[in-house]
């Protein structure tokens, strides 16, 4: 039987790109490897950890769960398309200010999930936090301050 | 890891689906959100030589009206279904079935039909779509057939559905007014259930008029309590009553043992939780 690639297009961070893949290539790889968005990361192989957390036309998800070609005309936006002109993301600043990370490892895909959430709920409770951010591990917080990190940026929002 | 090699091909309708299914045979395998599929493929559990993508087919996505009964179309996602206003106000117990269910960055691309295909004894949805009385609609070559749900759940990991069909949509009689509540018992966040009851219940003043009640992994297929069903007909939503209704709910049942638990401690929860969610759907 050929193999064959196939051809996608997909706007990443503002940019759009044409590119060949192999119908098998996972959004994540492609992201890091054809397109070069290394800040989006692998931490898993069993789509529990969250680090690899992408908007694809707004809405979050697990970029190791996801075929390159199911994202094709899709938008896609990574942990490297929120800062703005040289100033961070409100989430980006509250994880910073905060504390919210350690080793930094699951960092791109807390942000990015906990923009998810914010926009779905800008006024969240604790619980919602910590049940909006259960598809996120992190090995190194005890996710206390990641939890205040969405409580600040959520409180900048108002 | 990483998939092996194959084939993908993403029809725009359900006609086109079905033509290449039968084209490839067993050699294929249908792509719906691929929350369970992508993790099988990557793990080189299973290696079709072709993917056939149900995303591009808008026919299959979202929820209507039809009577006396909603329709979910197979591809609708675990997060659309859950802000669906219809499924809320005619089937509130899969809403909070499905806010049971994963995490959101998996509710964003796993689909209804999806979950109910895979057909996971532990999946979060067979159990309430079984006890709301859900049928299912499938397509092949030979056109459609609609099953009920004790028909279409066969064994673990097995449905009704054959290999040269796809499931297209379930159809939901209206629950309208009923309380419903899932009582899912985890170890740890965004899991599968260990056990899991979802129950609906219709109550008149304080005495149950009707009540429907589902457990989830409680045997190699959802099941359906009607012992508890019945016993709860005209008892007064207390906790007395919904207890000793609620003792039945493992009769009959063949829980798996595993490392989460053996089987009479799934037996035990099984009237636990069904005594938990009964209370909570008739919002004692
Ligand atoms: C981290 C994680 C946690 C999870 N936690 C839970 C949980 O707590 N509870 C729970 O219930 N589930 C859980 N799941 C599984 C989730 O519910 C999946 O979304 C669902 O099981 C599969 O739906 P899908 O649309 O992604 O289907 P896919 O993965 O695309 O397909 C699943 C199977 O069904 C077949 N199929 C799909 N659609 C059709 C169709 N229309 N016709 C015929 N065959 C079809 C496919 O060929 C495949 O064999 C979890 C998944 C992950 C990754
Ligand atoms: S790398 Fe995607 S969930 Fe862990
Ligand atoms: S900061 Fe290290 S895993 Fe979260």
């Amino acid at each position: 039987m050929s193999r064959t690639t196939v051809p996608v297009t997909i706007t990443v961070d503002g940019t759009r790109y044409t590119d060949e893949v192999e119908p098998r290539t996972l959004l994540v790889h492609y992201l890091r490897e054809q397109v070069g968005k290394v800040g989006t990361v692998v931490g898993c192989d069993t789509s529990n950890c969250g680090a690899c957390t992408v908007h694809l036309d707004g809405r979050s998800v697990k970029s190791c769960n996801v075929l390159a070609v199911q994202a094709d005309g899709s938008e896609i936006t990574t942990v490297e398309g929120l800062e703005k002109d040289g100033v961070l993301h409100p989430v980006q600043q509250a994880f910073h200010d905060c504390h919210g990370l350690q080793c930094g490892y699951c960092t791109p895909g807390m942000i990015m999930q906990s923009i998810d959430l914010l926009n779905e709920n800008p006024d969240p409770s604790e619980e919602e936090i910590r049940s909006g951010l259960e598809g996120n591990l992190c090995r190194c917080t005890g996710y206390h301050n990641i939890v205040k990190a969405v409580q600040q940026a959520a409180g900048g929002a108002r | 890891m990483i998939p092996a090699q194959f084939e993908y091909a993403a029809p725009t309708t359900v006609e086109e689906a079905v033509r290449l299914l039968a084209e490839a045979g067993d050699e294929a395998k249908i792509l719906a959100g691929g929350q369970s599929l992508l993790p099988v493929l990557r793990m080189r559990l299973n290696a079709p030589e072709m993917v056939i993508d149900l995303g591009r087919i808008e026919a299959l996505r979202g929820v209507r009206d039809d009577g006396d009964a909603i329709v979910v179309g197979a591809m609708t996602t675990h997060a659309d279904v859950h802000a669906d206003p219809l499924v809320r106000e005619h089937a509130a117990l899969v809403t909070e079935a499905v806010s049971h269910l994963a995490d959101p960055q998996v509710r964003h691309r796993g689909t209804f039909g999806g979950a109910l295909a895979h057909a996971d004894p532990a999946g979060d949805l067979g159990a309430p779509a079984l006890a709301l009385g859900a049928t299912f609609t499938m397509v092949g070559p030979h056109g459609s057939r609609t099953v009920e749900g004790e028909d279409f759940f066969e064994d673990l990991f097995t449905t009704a559905l054959a290999e040269d069909e796809i499931l297209t949509e379930i159809r939901i009689p209206k629950h309208t007014g009923w309380g419903a509540h899932y009582e899912k018992f985890v170890r740890v966040a965004h899991q599968w259930p260990i056990v899991a009851v979802a129950a609906a219940v219709r109550a008149e003043g304080g005495t149950i008029a009707e009540a429907r009640v589902g457990l989830t992994n409680m045997g190699s297929v959802p099941l359906r309590a009607r012992a508890v069903e019945d016993a709860l007909v005209g008892k007064p939503a207390t906790a007395e009553a919904v207890a000793e209704a609620a003792a039945l709910a493992a009769d009959g049942t063949q829980p798996p043992s595993d490392l989460n638990g053996d089987a009479d401690y799934r037996r035990h929860l099984a009237t636990v939780l069904t005594r938990r969610a009964v209370l909570a759907a008739a919002g004692a």
